[in-house]
């Protein structure tokens, strides 16, 4: 087994370092604490300040803790601003895919719906935002699954709901389906929940690669997939980069 | 064949942004770049037109054509929307601009435009221009300029300088500036001058003599959707086809081409236009009558027009002052953790009130202060006060349009709040509808210009495109919806005389 990463430990000290006393350091206090080159104490401060957690006063050039720090544990990701954030994205996703478009986060083993765009042909439709779907039946929760944003272990305990012949209602099913998703890096449900309805969504990341939503189109399994029942590739490929660019908007660089 | 899109220019008071569209309307690809603001003085606030052409050329145009991996040879029209009234005088022979860009925010006018309207009136320019004397205008800063600029005037009146709004400014350097540059503006612009007839849509001989204005140093105004020239510089051979103050290019970016069809967008300050076709409306209700476009040889289509100075930037104020948020979207997490505003009223009247009450001795107010009162409740006083400010526009365009609003169409950065869009339904008791395209601005640059070239046919074409992407209706009881509405009025009055000059 290798042995501790130096440059890990080193920022654990410096992060210490800041928590103590009055909180604010120079560059030089820091190295100087910590027996440590400038430059790399400056290298590792600037790498915590870009992950924020580390934040650097403007007119005294002294470094603190970073609002980051605060917010560590909790994960926390205000909806209203992610869907401020996707906005632009959802709305081409729905223009160049020609169907509506969902956006999904976690709550209390459910996927709230917290931003939706309408199908683009001006027939009357509703605003489903505020409203909840079953993470096991829909692309946006098996997504919210696969990638760890929601615990899996519950749906594993029990018999999982079953809404049509076509819901995964066996957590075997349902572990298979999530390993596929992880490995193609996109999840489709179609008649999982309602006869004749599908939807195909990819995974929404926030800082550090963290999965912090879904993405997705939704409308009719026959508008959504082939004649053998395979989504198309083109809308798999639109939600992925809608889900892509909304990622980089989160500040979750390349991936 | 290759595929051909329309180019906008959507010159803005803090960046500058170029967008591609293509046929179905929908954005392929952008640039942008931010300007710097100057604010040497209080009340001042001025742009250097020579950094804004800069970054046009070398930043913003190039990254949207990288951005869309196209050549300008597939662009079949340039667009260009502007902030309206700003300001700016330029040497014809070398295109350097006389100082730096005047904007519309600025109020040093304030003195000059309290006696003019002391002493001559407001009809005397309403009935001419349509508008009344404020600080938002060209005219009092071209003044100004006179006043302050030594020969300025004599300068002008030889035709050595010219004057302009930022799509003149734009439009002459693209077409060539020194060099046979073209010196013109539309009639949307020229409607925020207080210069042009707003009947005839020429500039006006009394209001030129008025303030001392030469005619030598004014551009031409044309159409807002014909094709003026061909690019030069930049863009070469790209014929430029339209050009439209930003918020009239948002009604034509919401297609709100019919009378009574109206848009409102929602950003630091907003802006709510109604059409009133090619009936020119004058306003007993505190609203401004302008140009709403001019296609081509068509007859002038006018708008009624309602500003509010201070929505969004009261979210900003909220988080950046108050430090109760950490970004405008969270108002809204906050503001649904409580049930109602708890009795809780604010009156952003930060620098007086705009339409339709025109109060510059108004300043903010917070009504209704108990113990029982939380950040929550103060989170949902601050989205309601938009709503509000929206529903008293909007009873002022019902009394003075022939045809009330049935529908409002938004747009711009507030309409990604979810409560506040259903709070304005239930307000305005009527839909409230969101487009599929938020940049309505480019958008309607974009489609006035595509208009011109025959890149789209007609404006039913361009209403196919429209397409909406969320709607809210009204579910608010009219009793509750009544009594909230007198104690928001009831506030306003509180607001009313706190200033003394």
């Amino acid at each position: 087994m290798a042995g501790p990463v130096q440059s890990i430990e080193r920022a654990a000290a410096i992060l210490r370092l800041l928590a103590q006393g009055s909180g604010r350091l120079s560059l030089g206090e820091v190295a100087a604490s910590l027996g440590l080159a400038k430059g790399t104490a400056h290298g590792i401060l600037r790498t915590l300040q870009s992950v924020d957690f580390v934040e650097q006063d403007k007119a005294t050039g002294k470094y603190q803790l970073g609002a980051a720090l605060l917010h560590l544990g909790t994960s926390y990701l205000d909806i209203n601003e992610l869907r401020s954030r996707s906005i632009n994205w959802t709305d081409a996703l729905a223009a160049r895919s020609g169907e509506a478009v969902r956006l999904g986060v976690p709550l209390e083993g459910k996927v709230l719906i917290v931003h939706h765009v309408f199908r683009p042909d001006d027939t009357f439709q509703t605003l489903d935002v505020g409203s909840l779907l079953p993470l096991h039946a829909s692309a946006l929760g098996k997504i919210l699954l696969a990638y760890g944003a929601t615990p899996l272990e519950p749906l594993m305990e029990t018999d999982l709901e079953s809404y049509t012949r076509h819901t995964l209602d066996s957590p075997q099913r349902l572990s298979r389906a999530l390993a596929e998703i992880r490995d193609t890096g996109w999840a489709f449900a179609a008649q999982e929940m309602m006869m004749g309805e599908a939807d195909i969504a990819a995974p929404i990341r926030g800082q550090g690669g963290l999965v912090v939503g879904a993405v997705g189109i939704s409308g009719a399994v026959d508008r959504l997939s082939d004649s053998k029942g395979r989504p198309h590739a083109s809308l798999v490929g639109l939600t992925r980069d809608a889900a892509r660019a909304i990622s980089r908007d989160l500040g979750a660089g390349r991936w | 064949m290759v595929e051909r899109y329309v180019m906008s220019i959507d010159q803005g008071t803090m960046s500058t942004r170029c967008i591609l569209f293509d046929h179905q309307g929908r954005l392929v690809s952008v640039g942008q770049r931010e300007h710097e603001q100057y604010f040497a003085k209080p009340g001042w606030a001025e742009h250097d037109p020579t950094e804004i052409w800069s970054h046009l050329r070398r930043a913003v145009v190039p990254r949207a054509l990288e951005g869309a991996g196209i050549r300008p040879e597939q662009i079949a029209a340039i667009g260009i929307a502007n902030q309206r009234e700003t300001t700016v005088v330029w040497d014809r022979r070398t295109g350097v601009p006389v100082g730096h860009a005047i904007t519309w925010q600025d109020t040093r006018t304030s003195g000059y435009v309290e006696e003019l309207r002391r002493t001559t009136g407001d009809d005397f320019f309403l009935e001419r221009c349509g508008l009344s004397p404020t600080t938002y205008f060209s005219a009092p800063r071209l003044r100004w300029l006179f006043d302050h600029v030594d020969g300025l005037r004599e300068r002008a009146e030889r035709g050595e300088v010219l004057f302009g709004t930022m799509e003149s400014w734009l439009i002459w350097n693209l077409t060539g500036g020194p060099d046979g540059g073209l010196h013109l503006t539309d009639a949307t612009n020229a409607s925020r001058t207080m210069l042009m007839n707003i009947r005839s849509l020429s500039w006006d001989d009394e209001l030129l003599a008025y303030f001392d204005v030469p005619r030598a140093m004014l551009p031409e105004i044309r159409s807002s959707a014909e094709c003026y020239g061909m690019a030069r510089a930049l863009l070469p051979d790209v014929p430029i086809c339209a050009a439209l103050g930003d918020q009239q290019a948002a009604l034509f970016g919401q297609t709100c081409f019919a009378p009574g069809e109206a848009k409102c967008t929602y950003g630091t300050g907003s802006f709510l236009l109604v059409n009133t076709g090619t009936e020119l409306v004058r306003s007993r209700h505190g609203l401004l009558t302008t140009v709403g476009y001019k296609v081509g040889d068509e007859p002038p289509v006018y708008a009624l027009e309602g500003p509010i100075a201070v929505t969004g930037s009261l979210v900003q104020w909220f988080r950046d002052r108050l430090g109760l948020i950490h970004s405008a979207p969270e108002i809204e997490t906050l503001a649904r953790g409580v049930e109602d505003n708890g009795g809780c009223y604010i009156v952003p009247a930060f620098s007086g009130l705009f339409a339709p009450h025109w109060r510059s001795d108004a300043r903010g107010v917070i009504v209704g202060l108990t113990s029982y009162i939380t950040k929550g409740h103060l989170a949902r006083a601050v989205l309601e006060a938009t709503g509000w400010q929206t529903r008293e526009v909007v009873d002022s365009m019902n009394a003075d349009s022939p045809r009330p609003l049935r529908q409002l169409k938004v747009d711009g950065g507030m309409t990604s709040n979810n409560l506040l869009m259903q709070f304005l339904a239930d307000v305005l008791d009527m839909p409230v509808v969101r487009p599929m395209v938020s940049e309505t601005v480019s958008l309607g640059a974009a489609y006035a210009a595509g208009l011109a070239s025959g890149y789209w046919p007609d404006l039913e074409g361009l209403r196919r495109n429209w397409h909406r992407a969320a709607q809210w209706m009204p579910t608010m009881d009219p009793a509750r919806r009544d009594a909230e509405y007198e104690s928001w009025q009831r506030a306003v009055e509180r607001s009313l005389g706190w200033a003394r000059s």
